[in-house]
């Protein structure tokens, strides 16, 4: 196996589900079956990229495989010398499990909407539109300079407002897309921002080259702020791809579209970009710019947890403990965990996508039921879909034996180590205060909809298991959501493959007095940027995490057991009435329910300031624009109509004058005209006469 | 009383005006024709009369000469056109032939 072959073989399943957009969207209409096509095509690129994964850990698991070429030359620039872009892909370790990770979620979500969206007019594109997203999230992923990211970034958009909005009838689903799409170029606009610094910088945008010239101790503009304030600046894409407070609003009203959708986007198609887009700038990071990251990450993670404690909607709880997980992976990033951060980003995506599926499974079976209220008791109606979704809640909550136990407990050991290094204490406090929440409103949501007595018995009656296509996904990702796939340590994430071999925190490359002192690796760095050699652990974070490792490992299943037994306590066993509870803190119980009121916060300060600055110019342009252009015109046509009236009157009236005096003489002369020669002869005569008296002398 | 040149012009002018008034008030083309040969003669004898009183030598007797020889084929030529008119309008009226309006 060539290195160029696994190099092909990746942009083959790059390039894979474009093809099958493309025929779907283009022949989709006239053979309504084509859809399995789109099908076929992603299990194909699952299979793929399963196989590059092996080849990858097998061959070539120390080197990133790099292939490039330039694509623009501009040649000598004025002012700022040689530039060129170079467009090319870079395979490392992350890109092959990303692929892995993208194409399965993608395929599974693909045969359960073979079900869920049965019947649906839009079909075909339905599974168009899917293939689109996967190979936006593919091209991200499979890039290796920011040119190419930003493109599929776009992509990516582009697509989660197709599927979003997919059932545009609904005017919700509508604002929904709209909403994703317009709160996430807010953020791309810093993203871009911090393109074109990097860009006039470095007169590059492979990735590689960048970090290159900022560890050979070039930074932007010479200034160590402005190297900070681009990585927060590509980050501000990553906040509003991610869901990143304050731009999360558009995920929890991104649930109008298909459930089956928001599985891929919470899973692996949008939210996982942000993650990604980070921790692929990870090594230029400063220490500012990772405290911020760290902050933002942290706070986001406690504010979706505490909106997720009282919705009443499935999709909506789901929703918001995606932000919360997500801010997690943000804060990990931010403090450093690089690698816990994509393992739980990997395990995240498995267990998220079974909850999703698993929400879409329940509201399937509920005749489209979302309100958690509406249910109880389903566990004995649907038993596969109950334990899929019990896993995958365990999973989340962070209980041993689980996926996310793993994940979680480094990300939490690696905040504390954190807070132990630098003193910010208020990172990991609040990443403890999210496990304790996490479990309760997860527990909350499985209590409520499968435990107990059905709230509505008509449509308990009626509800079902669902079929195969459907199930099968979700015990394929529950599966998954179990420790043995990671570790075979259950209590040690460091043991597993994932941590152990394959993903390895890169040093950093940012000069040593902007950054943190535990980030530099005491041992010297290998200066290869193709290899993955060059990754080192620095000692000293390592150390604190180890020391961290097990208070958190026992904090964490301490508090996550505490929120499952509350969640028991109030809503199984009924000890404690939530809506006593409620009402005693009604207020925090309002500000939770409505979400924090930032949508309404948004409303008063962004959209309608917004909204009547447009009406305002509205009224501009209509009145005194439109006013002067109107004027112009009322001018002009009042010249033309005395131009008008000028030529009518007096230019057709002299003219016409003419013609009537010549038709007049005309009418004259034609009486002498008579047509008999003899008053000819006649008129010769007298004007012969008339002659000879004029010439005479006499 | 010695004839003198006046009185052939009287004569001549009196021919003249006879033609005249031949050609503008008779209907008949050929009264028409008369009018015209009277009106010829009438120059004829200007011709004459002034060959003889004043000094010209011999010119006016070979016009008028000339001028019945044109006379003569004016004649035919105008016969043959009155002859075509009856043609085509069973008649020879000229008040009645008002073609040239058109």
């Amino acid at each position: 196996m060539s290195e160029l072959f696994i190099i092909n073989i990746s942009i083959a399943i790059l390039f894979l589900p474009l093809l099958g957009f493309a025929v779907v969207i283009l022949f989709g209409k006239r053979f309504p079956k084509l859809y399995l096509f789109e099908v076929g095509i992603i299990t194909i690129n699952l299979l793929l990229s399963i196989y590059v994964m092996v080849v990858k850990f097998s061959s070539y698991i120390n080197d990133a495989l790099v292939y490039g070429f330039t694509w623009i030359d501009f040649g000598n620039v004025p002012l700022l010398g040689p530039l060129n872009i170079e467009l090319g892909v870079k395979i490392d370790n992350v890109t092959v499990i990303m692929f892995f990770v993208v194409n399965l979620i993608s395929m599974l979500v693909h045969v359960f909407s073979l079900e869920y969206m049965r019947g649906d007019k839009r079909f075909n594109r339905y599974f168009a539109y899917l293939g689109i997203f996967t190979f936006s999230m593919l091209g991200i992923v499979i890039s290796h300079n920011l040119l190419m990211i930003y493109i599929f970034w776009e992509l990516v958009g582009l697509s989660s407002y197709l599927l979003i909005g997919f059932w545009y009838e609904k005017k919700s689903a509508s604002d929904a897309g709209k909403k994703a799409f317009i709160v996430n170029r807010i953020g791309d606009i810093g993203f871009f921002l911090g393109i074109l610094i990097l860009f006039t910088s470095y007169h590059t945008l492979t990735l590689d080259s960048i970090f290159a010239q900022i560890a050979a101790g070039n930074l932007p503009f010479d200034s160590a702020a402005w190297l900070t304030a681009t990585g927060i600046l590509i980050f501000l894409g990553a906040v509003g791809k991610s869901a990143q407070f304050p731009l999360h609003v558009w995920l929890p009203d991104a649930m109008e579209g298909p459930t089956p959708v928001s599985a891929l986007i919470h899973a692996a198609t949008m939210v996982a970009a942000g993650v990604y887009l980070v921790s692929r700038i990870f090594v230029m990071l400063t220490a500012d710019a990772m405290l911020v990251i760290a902050v933002v990450g942290a706070f986001t993670s406690f504010m979706a947890a505490t909106i997720a404690l009282t919705q009443n909607d499935i999709k909506k709880v789901l929703a918001y403990s995606t932000v919360s997980q997500l801010g997690y992976m943000v804060m990990s990033l931010g403090v450093g965990a690089y690698a816990f951060a994509l393992f739980h980003l990997v395990t995240h995506a498995f267990f998220k996508a079974c909850l999703f599926l698993g929400s879409g499974s329940v509201i399937h079976a509920m005749h489209h039921e979302q309100d958690m209220r509406q249910m109880g008791g389903l566990r004995k109606k649907m038993p596969i879909t109950y334990a899929a979704f019990l896993i995958s809640t365990l999973a989340i909550s962070g209980v041993p034996l689980t996926s996310g136990f793993l994940s979680k407990d480094g990300i939490l050991a690696g905040s504390l180590a954190f807070g132990s290094l630098t003193g910010h204490w208020l990172i990991p406090i609040l990443g403890f205060v999210v496990a304790l929440m996490t479990a309760f409103y997860m527990f909350r949501l499985v209590i409520m909809t499968f435990h107990g007595e059905p709230k509505n018995q008509h449509k308990f009656d009626h509800a079902h298991e669902s079929p195969f296509v459907m199930a099968m996904p979700l015990v394929i990702l529950s599966v998954l959501s179990i420790f043995i796939w990671y570790t075979p340590l259950p209590h040690s994430p460091d043991a597993g493959w994932f941590l152990s071999s394959w993903v390895k925190t890169p040093h950093t490359v940012v000069p040593a007095e902007l950054s943190y002192d535990f980030m530099i690796s005491e041992t010297p760095v290998v200066e290869d940027q193709y290899s993955e050699h060059a990754v080192v652990h620095s000692e000293k974070y390592t150390e604190a995490m180890h020391h961290a490792h097990y208070p958190a490992m026992f904090l964490s299943v301490f508090l996550g057991g505490l929120g499952i037994l509350l969640a028991f306590t109030m809503y199984q066993w009924k000890k404690i009435d939530p809506d006593k509870l409620s009402n005693k803190l009604s207020w925090l119980y309002k500000f939770s329910l409505n979400k924090w009121y930032l949508d309404e916060l948004y409303d008063a300060t962004f959209v309608n300031p917004t909204i009547y600055l447009s009406k305002a110019l509205a009224w501009f342009d209509n009145t005194i624009v439109d006013g002067i252009v109107n004027g112009a015109a009322t001018v002009t046509k009042f010249f033309s109509a005395i131009s008008g009236w000028f030529d009518t009157y007096i230019v057709d009236g002299f003219v016409n004058a003419t013609a009537f005096f010549s038709g007049f003489v005309g009418i004259a002369f034609r009486k002498l005209q008579t047509g008999k020669v003899q008053t000819y002869i006649v008129l010769v005569v007298f004007s012969v006469l008339a002659l000879i008296f004029i010439i005479s002398p006499f | 009383m010695e004839v003198g040149l006046s009185h052939f012009l009287v004569v001549s002018t009196a021919l003249f005006s006879l033609g005249i008034y031949g050609v503008v008030t008779r209907k008949n083309a050929v009264m028409v024709l008369m009018g015209i040969e009277l009106i010829l003669n009438a120059a004829n004898i200007n011709f004459i009369a002034f060959s003889r009183y004043g000094n010209f030598g011999l010119n006016g007797q070979a016009i008028a000469l000339f001028v019945i020889v044109l006379a003569a084929a004016e004649a035919a030529i105008a016969l043959a056109i009155v002859l075509n008119i009856y043609k085509t309008y069973n008649h020879v009226n000229v008040d009645e032939i008002e073609d040239l309006k058109e």
